[in-house]
């Protein structure tokens, strides 16, 4: 075991916990932030993606020290500072009416919001390839398209 | 029995009135519902002074919508705003009507349109009578409607928060007539997923999510062979991972050659990375028993050599043979269905809490009473001590119709005395799953000079789900006796040969009808193109008849209605443009398929990839019409019908479990693959609703999607595909092949 420290959703904290634990445990287990959630442990499904310094990452395949101290950011915390608690990509899923079962769904909002972030306008293509790392069993990629569709939108009205 | 005698009414700090329903057909989900100042109408609902609905959702949510479409029952006949609602889940129950509260057999709607709609109703009717009553006036002149009763004459009214206690004490009216569908505001809409705001937010509880105080978590390393044992196991080398516990062995249930639960050795820790960790250094010796002969191999060449020869009957209309001889063309192929397994978004997990006489258990389950009630026979112990509470589920697909997972971790709290977590990894979930059976098909078919198809002779050889099951028929689970096209031909044959092996197989989305779909509605085209014929034109010829003997119905399903399976065909071919001219390259497939009571049919049109590998061409459009008789949530409908298109994709251009010296090859997603964003096809849905009471969307849109597809690419490049998955076939054919 091993102290370090890792920023979750704003807050700094000291952990204890073994320095290979990859984030997913360290944020399921051990913070008991369980929106992240575990797919296929191996970077193949998106299910574990959170932001860290703003940026999608699988947390399956990351450590805390691979973080180099950058900020991560959960489902839990992505409508901290917003109105309502709600990112305006969250509130675009609930109007595309997108979850199914929901459980892959944390991971596609993470990615979504990633990319457009990092991308003002993103053309179908790259959301194409923003978002095919993120399955979703349920089915629900053409809403999760009309979904960011609707983010981009609102943020053009309102920018 | 009068309600009275069995309620309990007493008062609570804050001034409102906390009801206490004693009577087991009173108990699980109105005790869930009720909280203080809440008053239960029924095992249903239960109405709040301020307004606040709580319905119980009775049936688990594994995505299928059913947290919003079954409270939407309610919601119409007490006649409230949808704002007003809140969701419960139920616990695992015997006293919900309909299938013991199943995730199954796309039942939920048809088996809860009834008995809902009548708790909503018969709710609205106490809430009249307590105005009334309050009132002085006659309850023929008081009418519930939009959340409060309004006496006419007078113009009094009061919402239903104020009349809920009072309703509450009242003897419910079983003989409430429901609404005619005509006065519908709420069936038949596009409501929202109830949960999408907690969802989106990380807020609702998965069973993977379940966090009981001085839980340990369990990660279990079974036998890479099917059926193997353990000899002996040394844990050394996981004692030095920090939050290891211990190393416990888990003991198989059912036959050792094809247990029910695995032998294992669980690695005991206090977090779940330490679980997988101190799992990877077990040293476990196995006896690898007797399956390590198993492979996919060998039972390609068995089911191959077993279509050689006459089956068992299944169901033999006239005389097939000889129509065949007479016949002005026949055709004859082989089709193969392999092995496929589930992959829900969240593995296999269970939460449990076992003590001496009481057991709580969180778990995602797709048949939660089944599961109380298993768990109570097998412990010997009242039903009552069982609290099995059904968590929300990430996908469920047939496999959490299994409770495996539930006993490994029963099994493992009872040996550690401490609530426990089973936690299977996505490996275990995919290597050591049970699969959808693996089926050869010899079909041969006869046309007259007329284009009418005059015989029809299925030979199937397949790994049975029912082959050890005692007293049934392996043909039972797979052959549909009387779907299409029996019953419309005049000389069918349907035959069956039981593919011996020990590997394990089970239900999966729409079971027997996914592989048959695909079967079935691509040799309908071959015989279309047989006949020159137009496969939608050649379709309906086929489906005129009104020959099916109405009399005649297999055990599960619905008598078919012809008429209706053609108008789901029509309507999408219509939609789809069916016969408009389509550039080089392209082609439109068509397929239709009845299951659970619910048709559907697909249009898909694709562009063949240049080079012909037949998972790279490119998915341009899915029409899709479906005619579930009455349209409860149509948002839920969409949902589901996109969520099938997309299933039904995966499986047909990727899915593959193959076996090895008894070993499974695939074990994550980059061995076995599932279709991902950027090949999601625009999908539209269309609905044909002729006034018929409601059936199920969960699977019917599944099974006809690999053959709409198969026919697609069969009319853009005039090769036919007769096995699945497409992944690794190439070939472009003739275009003077093209339909």
């Amino acid at each position: 075991m091993a102290t370090s420290e890792i920023t979750v959703n704003g807050k700094t904290r000291t952990i204890d916990a073994d320095p290979e634990m990859p984030l997913l445990w360290i944020l399921r287990d051990v913070l008991q932030l369980t929106g992240t959630k575990y797919g296929c442990g191996r970077g193949f499904c998106g299910a574990c993606t959170v932001l860290v310094d703003g940026r999608a990452m699988r947390a399956c395949l990351l450590t805390v020290a691979s973080l180099d101290r950058r900020p991560v950011t959960t489902i839990e915390g992505l409508g901290n500072g917003h109105s309502d608690g709600l990112h305006p990509v969250q509130l675009a899923w609930i109007e595309a009416d997108v979850p199914q079962c929901g459980f892959c769904q944390a991971g596609q909002v993470m990615q979504a919001v990633s990319l457009l972030s990092l991308n003002g306008n993103p053309t179908s293509e790259d959301i194409d390839r923003a978002m095919a790392g993120n399955l979703c069993r349920c089915g629900t990629y053409t809403r999760v398209r009309k979904a960011i569709e609707i983010a981009m939108q609102r943020r053009e009205e309102n920018p | 029995m009068k309600r009275r005698e069995f309620l309990k009414v007493g008062s609570v700090a804050g001034g409102g009135l906390l009801i206490t329903l004693t009577l087991p057909p009173m108990t699980a989900g109105a005790q869930a519902a009720a909280s203080q100042s809440s008053f239960a109408m029924n095992i249903y609902l239960a109405i709040a002074r301020d307004d606040v609905v709580t319905i119980t959702a009775p049936v688990p949510e594994i995505g299928q919508g059913v947290r919003t479409a079954l409270p939407m029952l309610v919601a119409e006949e007490l006649d409230i705003d949808w704002r007003q609602v809140r969701v419960v889940q139920a616990p695992g129950s015997q006293d919900y009507e309909g299938r013991n509260q199943r995730a199954a057999g796309s039942n939920s709607v048809r088996v809860y349109w009834e008995p809902m709609r009548r708790a909503g109703a018969t709710a609205a009717d106490l809430l009249r009578r307590a105005a009334a009553d309050t009132w002085n006036v006659a309850t023929a002149d008081c009418e519930a409607a939009r959340g409060r009763v309004t006496h006419a004459p007078t113009g009094r009214t009061a919402n239903y928060g104020a009349l809920a206690e009072k309703a509450a004490l009242l003897t419910p009216d079983p003989n409430v007539s429901l609404k005619s569908p005509d006065r519908f505001r709420l069936l038949g809409q596009r409501v929202r997923n109830v949960d999408a705001a907690d969802i989106v937010c990380g807020a609702v509880t998965f069973g993977a999510d379940v966090r009981l105080p001085g839980m340990l978590i369990a990660s279990i390393e079974r036998c890479p062979v099917y059926g193997g044992r353990v000899l002996r196991f040394d844990d050394a080398a996981a004692k030095s991972i920090a939050g290891y516990v211990r190393a416990v062995k888990v003991t198989s249930v059912g036959n050792p050659d094809r247990p029910y639960v695995r032998e294992g050795v669980a690695a005991i820790a206090t977090n779940t990375w330490a679980a997988f960790e101190a799992r990877k250094r077990l040293d476990i010796a196995w006896d690898e028993g007797s399956n390590t002969t198993e492979s996919t191999a060998r039972l390609h060449d068995v089911c191959k050599r077993a279509l050689h020869d006459p089956g068992a009957i299944v169901r033999d209309d006239g005389d097939v043979a000889a129509a065949i001889d007479e016949a002005a063309k026949s055709v004859t192929a082989t089709y193969h269905v392999p092995f496929i397994v589930h992959t829900p978004m969240e593995t296999m997990n269970c939460t449990a809490d076992v003590r001496e006489d009481s057991v709580e258990i969180h778990v995602p389950t797709q048949m939660p009473a089944m599961t109380q009630s298993a768990l109570a026979s097998r412990l010997s112990l009242p039903l009552e001590t069982i609290k099995l509470y059904p968590t929300r589920v990430g996908g469920g697909f047939g496999r959490r119709l299994s409770i495996d997972f539930v006993l490994e971790a029963v099994q493992l709290s009872q040996a550690l005395r401490q609530p426990v977590q089973v936690t299977w990894t996505r490996e275990d979930e995919i290597a050591q799953g049970d699969f959808r059976p693996f089926s050869y098909h010899r079909l041969r078919g006869a046309i007259d000079s007329g284009k009418n198809v005059v015989a029809w002779d299925h030979r199937q050889a397949s790994t049975s789900r029912y082959a050890f099951r005692e007293g049934e028929d392996p043909a039972a689970s797979e052959f549909i006796p009387d779907d299409v096209p029996a019953g419309l031909i005049p000389n069918l044959r349907l035959e069956y040969a039981l593919a011996e092996s020990n590997l394990p197989r089970t239900i999966l989305r729409a079971p027997g009808h996914n592989v048959l779909a695909f079967v079935v509605q691509s040799f309908i085209d071959e015989l279309a193109h047989l006949a020159e014929a137009d496969p939608l034109e050649f379709r309906l010829r086929l489906l005129d008849a009104a020959r099916v003997d109405p009399d005649r119905s297999d055990r599960d399903n619905a008598y078919i209605d012809i008429a209706r399976l053609r108008g789901v065909l029509e309507r999408a071919a219509a939609e789809a443009s069916w016969g408009t001219p389509l550039p080089d390259g392209r082609g439109r497939g068509i397929a239709c398929h009845y299951t659970f009571g619910s048709y559907v049919a697909h249009v898909i049109e694709i562009t063949a990839d240049p080079e012909g590998r037949a998972d790279r061409h490119r998915i341009e459009r899915v029409v899709s019409a479906v005619d579930c008789g009455q349209v409860v949530n149509l948002a839920g409908l969409e949902a589901q019908v996109e969520g099938g298109v997309i299933d039904g994709l995966s499986a047909a251009l990727y899915g593959e479990i193959e076996v090895e010296n008894g070993r499974v090859l695939q074990n994550n997603f980059d061995s076995y693959r599932l279709l991902r964003f950027d090949q999601a096809p625009d999908i539209e849905v269309h609905v044909v609703s002729g006034g018929h009471a409601p059936t199920g969307m969960g699977e019917p849109p599944y099974p006809p999607v690999a053959p709409a597809l198969s026919n697609a690419i069969f009319a853009a490049t005039g090769l036919r595909h007769r096995r699945l998955p497409l992944l690794g076939q190439t070939g472009l054919g003739q275009s003077e092949s093209k339909t």
